[in-house]
């Protein structure tokens, strides 16, 4: 098979299996499907599927919405009705498509909620999110599991407890009532061996990034690799057929020696290897992308692509005791960590695929990632040695990504790695 | 008895004092005594009392704390408060105190646990998850994991075992505090004239810094002198305030609107020590339990609370009745996610029911009011000027809004 039929295979796999779930939703009524909006971060995406219901990420249809130009009108409609300019910008972009007319990515209207399913890890504003949501879809039932922080840089037995409680008392009992369907734990363990084996795969994918040169970027490529995962295919078939075959053309591009593909092609020289934190912006993805690949600059891993579970340190879904992992698996998303986690995780990633450098990318309206970004910048530089950058932009709010800025100030950046590299390299002659 | 101004002096003192000199001098007068720290909004501040141990308010530095170090930690786009605490920490302010609770209202006070762990503040930091879930078997369990949690962080440290009989006498005498307190605002409602808010502010707030026992001397004072009839009313309207939870707005700020044409009847200033309504079961030989089902069922509203079950704009509606109010002033920290994020649903909710509302922003540090004070005076103005005119269709069952014109 040539190398340009391998890589369209596992995209062919994720388009398909996107555009499915979005035929399902716009024929929810008709296929007799309950729907059932919740977040990527904490999602329980097996348990849904168990009860057959259709999943709705409103964080996709926010991203998806920027990346269509369409979310600075969303956000401006949301600001006319009393919305901050300063919160977070999914928030607004999902209401302000909530009123005009909810018509999601693929030009059809998104079905209403029977269940807001608020699984929420690590971030408040989900839970605000939901609370305005619930007054616009008064007839959708809230089902709320209370994920515990990791406060103490540990899941204690008593927080996974408390989260089966919940999902026993709460959780299961409102998802039976609403679709009809008996629980079925068998069901859920067959999904869960599947989640464990689509879990596998994505770490030995973002593990490839320990070639040189890197055979992929795991920033602004990684949030197409994460996606399968991240909405809704954990625990199918599917999902663990896109991973391998992703893995395939990975490795085939390491036997190759081949770099990461960018928007124009193959990227040509590795110059430098970066460890990104912080969410991309969305509103100008590809000029931004376009600033790293045209300076030689990839990514080799970043935290964003772990806000959907970090697995890199081992953890994975285990059938054997379904309800506890999926507590696990809630608890264990990457801004669920704290700031000493964090920054151990990035230390890790930046020691063990060789970074060159650490870049922050500040979102403006994200405080759950924001808050504490510089704290945990400068203790990675002290810590490492490495050069660290700092750009600022915001998720899907156009008004807040300035192309020249970022240019600038990453164009500095990249010129002091040189100058390091320069310099080391005449240190070891 | 002290007179009345002295009290209110003493309290400023005490407020503002950025060194936490009376919560030291407490600590140094015993061995096994321990200072912990927390975070605006709600703590329950019995079990430290219980432990031996006293819980000091930690609200920022208001306009009082020049910001340098902090602003190297928080970008400009996240509240002011998280680096007035840093200011705090690192300019040593606070090294007499030996742990930090960080009570989960938001994504930023989060993080902040996260910072103060990474620089090794306190003898513990702890960050204190509130549960989402509101029965007690399940949250209500957690909640007691979580104080238990602390108190072992305590008794490392003073060696106190906390006993039944320590914990209800803690329970009784904050209950006599929140009593005592819900008695100022009481009599405020009918005699808003008898002390200003900036008063009342100065005499809560210092309620967060000296031990519990001194504090309801103090409000048991407070509340003699306005049971006397002082003061001369003026030709104010009624408002509420909301929003200003966590981040406090400087007190020029507070006094301001008064001064612009507003009684404050209710607001949220010093939310964390009004927090629980009425009194927790002090009698029960599981105190823990009573703590934590006042919790779950007789908090207040609170941006940091899931509310689903029990909407916020339903229940501020209710204070705008009960107190009598001609609307509310949402007051809301810069940047402040939860109470902004919450606007929305007010808004929207009042917008409907007929209730009247302004809102604007503020940071702690900043002290020009002219604007908010013309905006302030200008709503003032206009319920006066509307005061005969009906009340607008309200779609929950609210008499309250009989006082609220539109
Ligand atoms: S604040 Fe950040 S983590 Fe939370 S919903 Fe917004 S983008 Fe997501
Ligand atoms: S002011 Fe608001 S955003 Fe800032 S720490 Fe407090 S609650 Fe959080």
């Amino acid at each position: 098979m040539s190398q340009e039929a391998q890589k369209e295979k596992s995209m062919i796999l994720q388009k398909e299996m996107v555009e499915g779930l979005f035929n399902d939703l716009a024929q929810a009524k008709e296929l007799g499907k309950k729907v059932c909006y919740t977040f990527i971060p904490g999602n329980l995406s097996e348990l849904i599927r168990t009860f057959d219901m259709l999943p709705v990420y409103p964080e996709i249809n926010a991203l998806q919405s920027a990346m269509r130009k369409k979310s600075g009108g969303y956000i401006k409609e949301a600001e006319k009705n009393a919305h901050s300019e300063d919160v977070c910008t999914y928030v607004k972009c999902d209401v302000g498509m909530l009123m005009k007319g909810n018509i999601g990515p693929t030009g059809t209207k998104i079905p209403e909620p029977d269940v807001l399913l608020l699984s929420y890890t690590g971030c408040f504003t989900f839970m605000k999110w939901f609370e305005t949501l619930k007054r616009e879809y008064p007839n959708a039932k809230v089902i709320m599991v209370h994920t515990p922080y990791q406060e103490n840089a540990k899941m204690t037995p008593q927080m996974v407890e408390y989260m089966v409680k919940q999902f026993k008392e709460e959780v299961i009992p409102q998802m039976e009532e609403v679709t009809g369907i008996k629980y079925d734990e068998a069901k859920l363990q067959r999904m869960l061996a599947l989640s464990k084996e689509a879990e596998d795969w994505i770490t030995k994918i973002f593990d490839t990034t320990k070639h040189k040169p890197s055979p992929i970027d795991a920033y602004f490529a990684g949030v197409y690799y994460i996606g399968p995962i991240n909405i809704g295919f954990r625990g199918t078939e599917q999902a663990v057929e896109y991973y391998k075959e992703l893995y395939n053309e990975i490795q085939e591009r390491i036997r190759l020696g081949l770099g990461p593909i960018t928007p124009e092609g193959e990227m040509k020289e590795e110059k430098y290897r970066l460890v990104v934190e912080g969410p991309p912006n969305w509103t100008s993805f590809r000029e931004f992308w376009k600033i790293f690949y045209d300076m030689g600059a990839v990514i080799v891993a970043s935290s964003y692509t772990k806000v959907g579970g970090v697995y890199d340190m081992g953890w994975r879904h285990d059938p054997s005791r379904p309800l506890e992992s999926l507590a696990e698996y809630c608890m264990n998303c990457y801004t669920n960590l704290n700031i000493p986690q964090r920054i151990d995780l990035l230390s890790k990633c930046i020691t063990e695929y060789q970074a060159d450098g650490y870049v922050t990318n500040s979102i403006k309206s994200c405080n759950s990632f924001s808050a504490g970004q510089l704290g945990m910048m400068r203790e990675i530089e002290d810590r490492l040695e490495v050069p660290v950058g700092f750009i600022e932009s915001d998720l899907v709010d156009p008004r807040y990504f300035s192309y020249s800025n970022i240019k600038n100030r990453l164009e500095s950046y990249f010129q002091m790695l040189a100058q390091r590299k320069m310099l080391e390299e005449q240190e070891s002659q | 008895m002290k007179e009345l101004k002295q009290i209110i002096n003493e309290c400023k003192e005490l407020s503002f004092d950025l060194n936490f000199t009376r919560a030291k001098k407490w600590k140094e007068e015993k061995p096994g005594r321990v200072l912990v720290g927390y975070m605006p909004i709600y703590f329950p501040r019995e079990i430290i009392h219980a432990a031996g141990g006293m819980p000091v308010g930690i609200f920022g530095g208001g306009d009082r704390k020049q910001i340098i170090k902090g602003d190297a930690y928080y970008q400009s786009y996240i509240c002011h408060i998280p680096r007035s605490i840093m200011e705090l920490a690192l300019d040593k302010h606070m090294d007499h105190i030996d742990g930090f609770i960080f009570p989960s209202i938001c994504d930023v006070i989060r993080n902040l646990s996260g910072i103060f762990k990474q620089h090794k503040l306190g003898k513990f930091v702890k960050y204190m998850d509130f549960p989402q879930n509101f029965l007690p078997q399940i949250g209500g369990v957690f909640y007691q994991q979580e104080m238990e949690h602390v108190l072992e962080y305590i008794k490392e440290i003073n060696g106190v075992e906390v006993t039944t009989e320590k914990l209800n006498h803690s329970i009784e005498l904050y209950n006599k505090n929140r009593q005592l307190i819900s008695l100022i605002y009481d009599i405020r409602q009918e005699y808003p004239w008898r002390l200003s808010i900036e008063d009342v502010y100065h005499i809560v707030r210092a309620g967060t810094v000296i031990p519990v026992e001194e504090h309801n001397e103090i409000l048991e004072q407070v509340c003699a002198h306005i049971k006397q009839n002082i003061g001369v009313p003026q030709d104010k309207i009624k408002v509420v305030i909301s929003g200003a939870f966590c981040e406090q707005p400087a007190v020029g700020l507070i006094k301001a609107i008064e001064e612009a044409g507003c009684y404050v009847v209710d607001d949220d200033y010093m939310l964390g020590s009004r927090m629980i309504l009425g009194d927790i079961d002090a009698t029960t030989n599981k105190p823990l339990e009573a703590i934590s089902n006042s919790y779950i069922n007789q908090s207040q509203y609170s941006s940091s609370i899931y509310d689903v079950h029990n909407p916020k704009e339903n229940r501020l509606a209710k204070i705008v009745k009960d107190r009598g109010a001609n609307g509310v002033i949402f007051a809301s920290a810069s940047f402040c996610d939860p109470s902004l994020l919450d606007a929305p649903i007010f808004q929207n909710a009042f917008n409907k029911m007929g209730i009247r509302y302004i809102a604007f922003q503020y940071s702690e540090n900043i002290n020009q009011f002219k604007v908010i004070k013309e905006q302030v005076g200008a709503f003032s103005d206009s319920i006066k000027l509307w005061e005969d005119e009906p009340a607008a269709v309200s779609n929950i069952n609210l008499t309250a809004t009989d006082s609220c014109k539109h």
